[in-house]
């Protein structure tokens, strides 16, 4: 409760000082959505109009449970005399008697606060880098240093680089950006390389459709990123550290700025940085756009102002980088975790995760599924504890089919497959990738033709042109894929993609190519029959591909409410009152417009 | 022009900027890249006209046309569009009666974009429409946020 009694004491003078009172309103992305702003403005004319004083402090965003809690409405810590309860589900509305009630009876409001499945859903979770995330303020560098911030930096520029490298190298850190390059390995390259000066940069271009770690990370404990950079800087001897960032993510971009005005105000950054001899200073860079930009190579151009394409490797940026020079990228995710490995030493991070992976990832768990938000757990926990015991399973009691992981560079996990440990080796052995951690639940209404269509048009869509086989080879397979959602497809087709897909993998550029024909090529390892079905029988067995899709209406499931036969564009539908629809399927489009409109799923 | 144009310019010498960061701002500045301010710039720096061209359509962020007054994003993220996205961008299109191909309403009111994702996955599916962000979507809602951004 340090944190309000210091502000509380600059700020004497009302009525009723209370010391012991603070409010924290989520006000991430998810948050803001939600209305957290209008909460949080509601608490501050109540608190005033009672002349109580409370720190009104801006929980930041990482978005626990936001599915469930943050997204349906706001998310509220209300901390009286030491004690802590959690609100969910507030508009404005609740705010007049959570004050009179709680804040000033002391009795909580009790149908108002948060249920166990709020803390089933954080009980499983090891959080290491998410432990500040939602409990300190983003926007202030005093809330970060009180709970040990900037101890790692000071404690990594008291020792020697080389130290600092070693201790990374011993705590067997992996990169988080999805290929798992050992950190200090990569690191020692660097320090290793001739020429001078030497950059670092964090590559916080998130462009994962599906993943949300990074702007997380940023908006909810920006320091954190700012002190690893430090502790790489010094370690690898770069003086300039470059954060390239999407420019979709305005509220991060904007909390990082002011994350790096106030260190350099405590000298954190700058010339002579925590009174040692080393200088460092940090730049923003932010995207314009364009996911190949999460390419090491592709990056680098960007940032020198360039189409951002990526170059062969060797030379790799360790040696030849940024303005030719040594250059070592870090992910925002490895960066974060650096202050606690220093300050804590290697020994204690490697005692978490398994052999080869160590510590704990943070996975944005979405898609179908009950609890979704931003995980952290340790590397080697199963599938299905993720997905059962912290996500709560699938939303409307519909049956788990596949967990995606990787984005569009992975693959998909069979249900078959639930059991098996979450850490690098393992899902590259089933033909997926750790990724940067967007992990997808789907379940049976998914289409896995349609899911892997989805994804290639994505990296077809996205693939910068410079080399064949990404730029042609991945345009030929999304034709066929669509072709056979679309009810036209041909029995050599499922070879045809997977003769391309190798290929592709073989002779690609760089990453993005190499690991563009995944989606596919995973789904037809495990979801075979379901392509066969497109082709062969056409039909889609999910009932996602219009084009195969035939409705008619349950005459037992139909309660005759009419909300078909007005939604129907193409009057396909004929009812009368207390009757039920009747489907002609002659003049049906298959726009599926009666199926979203009817209430009671009669529609099939 | 020239005078809004200098300044950028002068921006650009004393930040060390880079071609990129020139077009962020004559974007910021004229709402979309000008042929006439890329045409001044290329002769002011002495960069091909063709160099900037190639930025430009490379990045998603960069227009070419003018945009409508109101900015709505959807998200086509893999979250989104499990839960159904395709469908609420349909009919919102269909609310503004824009043909296949076109972005913009005839109005210069409305101009739909999309985008890979906007990272808010867990309140799929998601809307942004003039910075705001709008969660958990469904083609009703999306027809009351069109009406509400119209009007404001």
């Amino acid at each position: 409760m340090v944190r309000a009694k210091k502000a509380t004491s600059k700020k004497t003078g009302t009525k009723s000082v209370n010391p012991d009172l603070m409010i924290r309103v989520c006000v991430g992305t998810g948050g803001l959505a939600a209305g957290s702003q209008e909460v949080m403005d509601e608490f501050g004319r109540q608190l005033k109009a009672q002349g109580i004083k409370a720190t009104i402090a801006k929980k930041c965003v990482n978005k626990t449970g936001c599915r469930g809690f943050c997204a349906k409405d706001v998310l509220v810590d209300v901390i009286l005399n030491g004690s802590s309860e959690t609100y969910q589900l507030l508009i404005p509305d609740n705010v007049s008697r959570i004050v009179s009630e709680h804040i000033i009876g002391g009795e909580p409001v009790k149908e108002w606060l948060v249920g166990p499945e709020y803390h089933a859903f954080h009980n499983k979770q090891t959080k290491i880098l998410l432990k500040q995330c939602g409990h300190i303020d983003p926007e202030d560098i005093e809330a970060y240093i009180d709970i040990g911030g900037y101890d790692g930096a000071r404690k990594a520029l008291s020792s020697k680089p080389e130290k600092v490298i070693d201790t990374v190298k011993n705590s067997g850190l992996r990169g988080r950006g999805g290929a798992g390059f050992p950190t200090g390995l990569k690191w020692e390259f660097c320090s290793k390389a001739e020429g001078s000066p030497k950059y670092i940069i964090c590559n916080a271009d998130e462009g994962d459709p599906g993943a949300f770690m990074d702007r997380s990370v940023i908006e909810g404990n920006p320091h954190s990123v700012i002190e690893g950079m430090i502790i790489g800087g010094y370690a690898i001897g770069a003086n300039h550290g470059y954060v390239y960032i999407r420019a979709e993510y305005p509220l991060a971009v904007h909390r990082l700025k002011i994350a790096i005005r106030e260190a350099k105000k405590k000298g954190y950054l700058g010339k002579n940085i925590f009174k040692s001899k080393f200088d460092f200073d940090i730049r923003i860079k932010e995207g314009a756009g364009a996911f190949i930009c999460g390419e090491e190579t592709a990056l680098i151009a960007s940032i020198e102002g360039k189409r951002g394409m990526p170059r062969s490797k060797p030379p790799f940026p360790a040696y030849k980088g940024l303005w030719g020079k040594p250059t070592v990228i870090n992910n925002v995710e490895t960066l974060a975790t650096l202050p606690s490995i220093i300050a804590k030493g290697a020994k204690w991070f490697a005692s978490t995760g398994t052999e080869k992976s160590k510590g704990t990832k943070v996975f944005a768990l979405t898609g179908n599924i009950k609890n979704s938000g931003l995980i952290e757990v340790p590397m080697g926990i199963s599938l299905r504890e993720i997905v059962y015991d912290i996500g709560g399973g699938c939303e409307k009691k519909r049956e788990l089919k596949a967990v995606q992981t990787g984005g569009p560079s992975g693959g998909c996990i069979p249900v078959s497959h639930i059991d098996m440990p979450v850490d690098y080796e393992s899902l590259m052995s089933i033909g997926s990738m750790m990724g940067s951690g967007g992990m997808v639940v789907m379940d049976d209404a998914t289409c896995m033709v349609d899911m892997s269509k989805f994804f290639l048009s994505f990296t077809q869509n996205e693939s910068c042109g410079k080399c064949v086989p990404c730029r042609i080879g991945t345009k030929r397979m999304l034709e066929i894929l669509t072709r056979i959602t679309e009810g036209r497809g041909q029995k050599k087709d499922i070879d045809l993609l997977l003769e391309l897909g190798r290929d592709i993998k073989l002779s690609s550029l760089c990453g993005l190519g190499m690991s563009a024909p995944n989606p596919v090529l995973s789904t037809i390892r495990f979801f075979k029959d379901e392509y066969e079905a497109h082709i062969i029988d056409g039909i889609c067995p999910a009932g996602v591909c219009k084009a195969l899709r035939q409705y008619t209406v349950s005459v037992e499931l139909c309660k005759m409410c009419g909300k078909c036969f007005r939604a129907c564009p193409s009057e396909a539908i004929q009812w009368e009152k207390k009757l039920p629809a009747f489907l002609d399927k002659d003049k049906c489009i298959k726009c599926g417009a009666c199926y979203d409109a009817c209430p009671f799923d009669a529609i099939l | 022009m020239e005078k809004e144009c200098q300044k950028i310019l002068d921006k650009y010498h004393k930040n060390k900027g880079n071609v990129i960061s020139l077009l962020q701002e004559m974007q910021e500045s004229f709402g979309y890249i000008r042929e006439d301010t890329v045409n001044w710039f290329s002769k002011e720096l002495n960069i091909p006209a063709s160099n900037f061209y190639g930025v430009v359509t490379f990045y998603a962020q960069f227009y070419l046309k003018p945009r409508g007054k109101n900015i709505v994003t959807a998200c086509c993220g893999t979250a989104c569009h499990v839960k159904g996205s395709d469908n609420i961008i349909r009919k919102v299109r269909e609310n503004l009666k824009l043909p296949e191909g076109e972005n913009t309403s005839k109005d210069g009111k409305f101009t739909i974009e999309s985008v890979a994702c906007v990272g808010a996955c867990s309140i799929a599916p998601v809307f942004i429409a003039n910075k705001k962000v709008y969660g958990k979507m469904t083609s009703d809602k999306a027809a009351r946020m069109i009406e509400e951004v119209g009007n404001g």
